[in-house]
């Protein structure tokens, strides 16, 4: 081969190799945007549905955008007080709906009532003594919502489905209790 | 066989050209068509006598703006409304966090909160926009609009007209 012919193989071969890393980035993309992505989950406002340390959550994006997504479910969004930043809470109701909450429950019993205004949900962390939610920030537009978390993928131990109701315990301890039967 | 390898292919191919399609239109830049007069004489300015799909203007829309969610007064972004998700509105911001507004209607004035904007229409007589429902979220904006690439008399960059009167410092 003269040294033109393989200058021209090398190179088709390197546009083919980029095209295809090209395809697979947009396929992942398109994947993660539309269909399900995967999320860091950390802090006390979701205790004892999820734990302190870092949990790693699937949430599925077609809910959202269709809009699916109710009270119960948890749902990751973008904080309306800064926009690079996602906060997972769970959605307490929808628009329309009364919601009636303790404002400051460390301090006093003083609660408010509110209704959700049409486009907006009003979402409260599981653990209403520790979480930064909806009574700090107000309804959130529902434009807001990335995606409704399903599945909880990491640590290990508490592998599984995320239920449409706070956890009263602590999963971690649920495991323990079904290994050591007492 | 020919005849079905060949459907396989245009198949095959046509996926891959819309996630690609669907990729670059996500992340970098897409093209929409501006409906209604809320945004005059910016967009559509009121000597079109008929108003359909190839009257309307159409605007480059450029995402890259969504990795850091740096905006700034006059630029025209479009957003979700936070009354109907799935529509998406056009308007300038006139309004950053930390400014104060006054609101005509009453004798107030509104300080913008942390992590929200205020958006108006050029054409204050007849835009449904945050003098209605208030700041909006800055994480329901879904691209800055960067240019008019549709009708070709008009096609350019778009100004970035900084805010008349109603704010006040």
């Amino acid at each position: 081969m003269s040294l033109f012919q393989l200058w021209a193989f090398i190179v088709k071969e390197a546009l083919d190799k980029s095209f295809l890393v090209a395809k697979f980035f947009c396929a992942v993309h398109v994947t993660d945007t539309y269909l399900c992505s995967t999320a860091l989950v950390h802090g006390p406002s979701m205790l004892p549905t999820f734990n302190l340390t870092n949990e790693i959550v699937l949430l599925e994006r077609i809910s959202t955008q269709n809009g699916k997504a109710g009270p119960g479910d948890v749902v990751v969004l973008r904080s309306p007080e800064n926009p690079r930043k996602f906060v997972t809470k769970r959605i307490i109701g929808t628009e329309g709906d009364n919601i009636t909450y303790i404002v400051d429950p460390k301090n006093s019993d003083r609660t408010e009532t509110i209704i959700v205004p049409k486009g907006h949900v009003w979402v409260q962390g599981d653990n209403i003594y520790n979480s930064y939610d909806s009574r700090n920030f107000g309804p959130v537009p529902y434009g807001l919502l990335q995606g409704k978390v399903f599945w909880r993928i990491w640590p290990a131990g508490v592998f599984g489905s995320i239920g449409r109701r706070p956890e009263t315990v602590d999963p971690a301890l649920k495991v323990v209790e079904q290994s050591n039967p007492s | 066989m020919r005849s079905t390898s060949f459907l396989w292919n245009v198949c095959k191919s046509s996926f891959t050209f819309g996630l690609i399609g669907l990729t670059v239109s996500d992340r970098v830049a897409s093209v929409v068509p501006v409906r209604g007069l809320s945004m005059s004489p910016t967009f559509n300015p009121p000597n079109n006598t008929s108003s359909g799909l190839f009257t309307d203007d159409h605007v480059l829309v450029e995402k890259r703006c969504l990795t850091d969610y740096k905006f700034s007064h006059g630029d025209v972004v479009v957003f979700c409304s936070p009354r109907n998700y799935k529509e998406k509105q056009i308007k300038r911001i006139t309004g950053m966090p930390g400014d104060w507004i006054s609101v005509p209607s009453s004798y107030d004035a509104v300080r913008i909160p942390e992590g929200h904007c205020w958006v108006e229409g050029d054409n204050p007589t007849d835009s449904l926009d945050s003098r209605s429902f208030g700041p909006i979220p800055l994480g329901l904006i879904r691209g800055r609009a960067t240019h008019v690439l549709w009708p070709p008399q008009r096609v350019g960059k778009i100004d970035k007209k900084l805010p008349r009167s109603g704010l006040s410092f």
